[in-house]
């Protein structure tokens, strides 16, 4: 018997699929049993093939695997498109009275189940129910108790009334019937339940939910797959606690929002996919320069240009790390798992005010359709902490006077990070704007207030690296001489290679990056191993130019950002100290 | 709020570095005037202004106030209403910044009516580059990028705001400051989204749209029988193109502000220390 059960729905979308599989998915964790999902999806409305796939086990499961144990399929092509995870033993239930599937093949050692899904949803009381009836077979064929599936039905239907709820509840005992009548099959799986309860929630939920924990107050955003779901989590919830969201008219408008409410001294967030970010990226040099704290989600999907919308794909790093004209502070943090969507969210609005920067949390299409159940405590909302960094009350804010009593928005500290008065305090009215500005936050061009602010601004991204903790998550065997490093979603899947690569006989360190900027400096373990490997979801490898960029010790750097050009006597001078310092006389030309 | 606010409390220490003459003194005097005018003070205001000559405003008052990116003064200033509608939010910018760049921006900031005031300086010429034609420039208007002339209709901003289902909308003119003053100061009192454009001249690159012109041309309509309350009345007036108005031309008195509608009343800036108390209850939404 195998230790997990690998699920699947599929069919045209429109069929329901998705609600389909989100039923079975719950009554497995109402059963206290471990639920991973996928989907497999076109992004059309109605037509081309969907599916919802999930692998439960009663221990964790944080991957998808190829192979498929028991398959509904409402259309011929689910059977085709799933060949390969099909195998010797794999049920398929269809219902072979449907016109178009009565002459259905498949392949050779999988048992067919032909259950005339519709004629019994009628019988329950509406064709409406056929996949329900679909449910009510596989319980059967996995010998799970149905009383479970009841469960996730009430909880489905009931707001649609008592007489819908046992409709439902009655189709699906005329598929376990139909196939307890019918079918003496060879297979036995067993899906145990346990006392366990769980929650099961994707990665969309999760951030929604962590913005919610972290005190997100205002949300802005504009529709977009992989990222749409943060948005609806959060409209209907976010109210309760005060807050509110608002669709914009577009992505430029979501982010100036959001940044507006920021500077009003909410909590705030937009969530978006690639081409969001695309629209989003002239306002976050806005943010980093007015020094306004905001998180901005991308869920990545596949790109370039509006791409594979619903397909995965970890191709935005390199704009994370850089987009934006001129150089913009900011941090990259990216969740590894479902349940980390939710912390990293709730870190990164506090990392938000704590330094009064752009954050970016970044997530994907993975991430963002996986259904995964946690044990509540997962969620521990005792664990959350808020820190609103230097905010200043009326009382404070003197202490942040020049002396012509201006309040200093961008007083250049030791830390680099200044004094922020929300609007409506007392005294501690300023300015802010987008042009280089000096501590009171007018425009200047002076080169030293210029030079003052750019400092200061890098000076938290450093202060950061001091304070915080970038650290990895890791895996595997930490004395191998492989090093498998990867970034985001990959974590789950590389976590079960470990297993199948030891039963291949190689040992692997595997070391997990949940922060992209600032990150954790890896040139230790990278000197430690003979092979690495860098492992992530593009084409050219964007994190591993990144931790080749940062083993890399050669460059000394010369630079000028004072808005004035190079002189060439100048220019000789530093180039020369840069010379001598790298001859070892560093502290002479520093003493000078 | 205190009634002894000067429209000077609202000036910064900050000269203004606008060309002498230019009609964008006018506007941000009246501005100043309406704020202080209307019981508010600077730490309660916030300005946003957008990129432009017009949008240095942001600069050179004193309150709360956000300079942005060219064409997004309006998102800001949503975001900001929302998040503490306790405040008074006020935003400003070119007639390219709101009605070019920006023009998505304004219709839906039309439609959503958020309670907030909206000052467009209107000089019909994108003065900040240096003199390149507007999207409120004549179509025979000459400039280094239309030599011939633009070819197109210009946007007429009134008629668009009241496609869009604007509440309020006037017309000022930055050298009658009285009556300039007393439209910013009915727009900020308007429940809901009040948009003056503000013909606001350029006296460097653009030669046609002149003091003396506006002077010549606008009708107020408080010297008419104008019944600003009437749709088909304003209606008429804004889609009237041989004339220029200076006034209210559209007020719906039954005006509900969006966030007024929606129920958003809070500052969102007080949260607690911790997660919200019942916090585990979103948890155990997902069983
Ligand atoms: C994205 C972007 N494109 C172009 C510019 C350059 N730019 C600055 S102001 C401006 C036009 C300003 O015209 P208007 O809004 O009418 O303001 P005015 O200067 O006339 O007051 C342009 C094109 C910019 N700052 N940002
Ligand atoms: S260029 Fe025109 S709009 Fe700009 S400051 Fe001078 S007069 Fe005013
Ligand atoms: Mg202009």
């Amino acid at each position: 018997m195998p230790e997990d059960l690998n699920w699947a729905i599929g069919g045209e979308a429109g069929d329901g699929i998705d609600s389909t599989g989100k039923i079975f998915a719950q009554a497995l964790s109402r059963a206290g049993r471990h639920v991973f999902t996928s989907k497999d999806f076109a992004s059309r409305i109605r037509g081309g093939y969907t599916a919802y796939k999930i692998r439960t086990s009663v221990d964790r499961v944080e991957s998808v695997v190829d192979r498929l144990d028991i398959l509904i399929a409402l259309t011929e092509r689910t059977i085709h498109e799933n060949e390969a995870e099909l195998h010797e033993g794999s049920v398929i239930i269809y219902d072979g009275e449907r016109s178009t599937m009565q002459d259905v093949e498949v392949p050779e050692g999988t048992h067919a189940l032909t259950v005339p899904l519709k004629r019994l949803a009628e019988e329950a009381g509406g064709a409406i129910m056929r996949n329900v009836v679909a449910l009510g077979a596989a319980c059967q064929v996995a010998n799970f108790p149905i009383e479970n599936l009841d469960e996730a039905l009430a909880k489905r239907f009931s707001g649609k009334g008592e007489a819908i709820v046992e409709n439902n509840e009655k189709a699906a005992r005329l598929g376990q019937e139909y196939v307890a009548e019918n079918y003496d099959l060879p297979v036995d799986y067993d899906l145990e339940t346990t006392d366990e309860d769980y929650v099961l929630l994707n990665g969309d939920e999760a951030i929604g939910m962590g913005a919610i924990a972290a005190g997100c107050r205002f949300y802005a955003g504009y529709p977009i797959t992989p990222a749409t779901d943060v948005m609806e989590y959060l409209t209907g919830r976010i109210g309760d606690y005060g807050g509110a969201v608002v669709q914009a008219e577009d992505e430029l408008s979501a982010v100036n929002m959001a940044l507006g409410a920021a500077r009003a001294g909410a909590r705030s967030m937009t969530a978006t996919s690639g081409p969001g970010i695309d629209l989003m990226t002239e306002t976050f040099g806005l943010v980093a320069t007015t020094e306004t704290p905001l998180v901005i989600c991308d869920v990545m999907r596949s790109g370039p240009s509006t791409g594979m919308p619903t397909k995965q794909e970890q191709g935005d790093l390199d704009m994370l790390l850089y987009g934006g004209h001129g150089e913009i502070p900011r941090f990259v943090v990216a969740p590894t798992t479902v349940s980390e969507c939710f912390w990293k969210a709730v870190e990164a609005f506090n990392l938000a005010e704590q330094y009064q920067t752009p954050v970016f949390l970044v997530s994907d299409l993975s991430l963002a359709v996986t259904e995964q159940t946690f044990p509540p405590e997962t969620f521990d909302m005792d664990e959350v902490e808020i820190d609103r960094g230097k905010v200043v009350d009326e009382d404070e804010v003197d202490s942040w006077l020049d002396e012509q009593g201006r309040f200093q928005p961008h007083f250049p500290t030791a830390d680099g990070v200044s004094p922020r008065a929300f609007p409506g305090t007392a005294d501690g009215a300023h300015m802010t704007t987008g042009l280089e500005h000096d501590a009171l936050g007018r425009r200047t061009e002076e080169e030293e207030v210029r030079v003052e602010q750019v400092d200061k601004r890098n000076r938290k991204v450093e202060t950061a690296r001091e304070e915080e903790e970038w650290d990895y998550r890791e895996f595997g065997d930490p004395g191998a001489d492989t090093l498998v490093v990867s970034w985001g979603s990959n974590e789950g899947a590389m976590r079960e290679a470990l297993g199948f690569l030891e039963e291949r006989g190689h040992d692997v360190r595997f070391i997990s990056v949940p922060y992209l900027f600032p990150r954790p400096d890896l040139s230790e373990e990278v000197a430690a191993a003979e092979d690495v490997i860098v492992v992530e979801c593009n084409a050219t490898g964007q994190f591993a130019d990144v931790l080749e960029h940062d083993v890399l010790e050669r460059v000394q750097r010369v630079n000028k950002y004072t808005g004035v050009r190079y002189k060439a006597d100048e220019l000789a001078a530093e180039v020369a100290a840069a010379i001598t310092g790298d001859a070892g006389d560093t502290q002479e030309v520093e003493a000078k | 709020m205190s009634s002894d606010v000067r429209f000077t409390d609202f000036k910064s220490d900050k000269q203004p570095t606008w060309c002498p003459g230019c009609g964008d003194f006018g506007t941000m005097n009246g501005m100043m005037k309406a704020l202080a005018e209307t019981g508010n003070d600077p730490d309660n205001t916030f300005v946003v202004a957008g990129i432009g000559c017009s949008g240095k405003i942001g600069t050179y008052m004193h309150s709360y106030a956000l300079h942005g990116v060219h064409g997004r003064a309006l998102p800001v200033g949503i975001g900001i209403k929302l998040a503490n509608p306790d405040l008074e939010v006020m935003v400003a910018g070119g007639d390219g910044d709101g009605f070019s760049i920006g023009a998505g921006h304004f219709v839906h900031a039309v439609r959503r009516n958020v309670d907030m005031s909206y000052v467009v300086m209107d000089n019909r010429i994108y003065g900040l580059t240096k003199g390149q034609f507007s999207p409120t420039s004549r179509e025979d208007f000459e400039t280094a990028t239309s030599p011939d002339g633009t070819d197109m209709p210009p946007v007429n901003p009134l008629a668009l705001a009241y496609a869009a289902g604007a509440t309020f909308i006037a017309q000022s003119f930055s050298s009658d400051s009285q009556r300039h003053t007393e439209l910013v100061k009915e727009a900020i009192e308007h429940d809901g989204f009040g948009f003056v454009n503000c013909y606001s001249p350029c006296v460097t690159f653009n030669d046609v749209d002149t003091y003396d012109y506006f002077r010549d041309s606008l009708v107020d309509l408080a010297e008419t029988d104008h019944e600003s309350t009437d749709p088909a009345d304003a209606k008429g007036k804004i889609l009237e193109g041989d004339k220029e108005y200076m006034g209210v031309l559209y007020r719906d008195e039954d005006s509900v502000p969006w966030n007024e509608r929606q129920g958003i009343d809070e500052d969102m800036s007080d949260i607690p220390d911790d997660a919200p108390e019942d916090a585990m209850d979103l948890v155990r939404e997902f069983y």
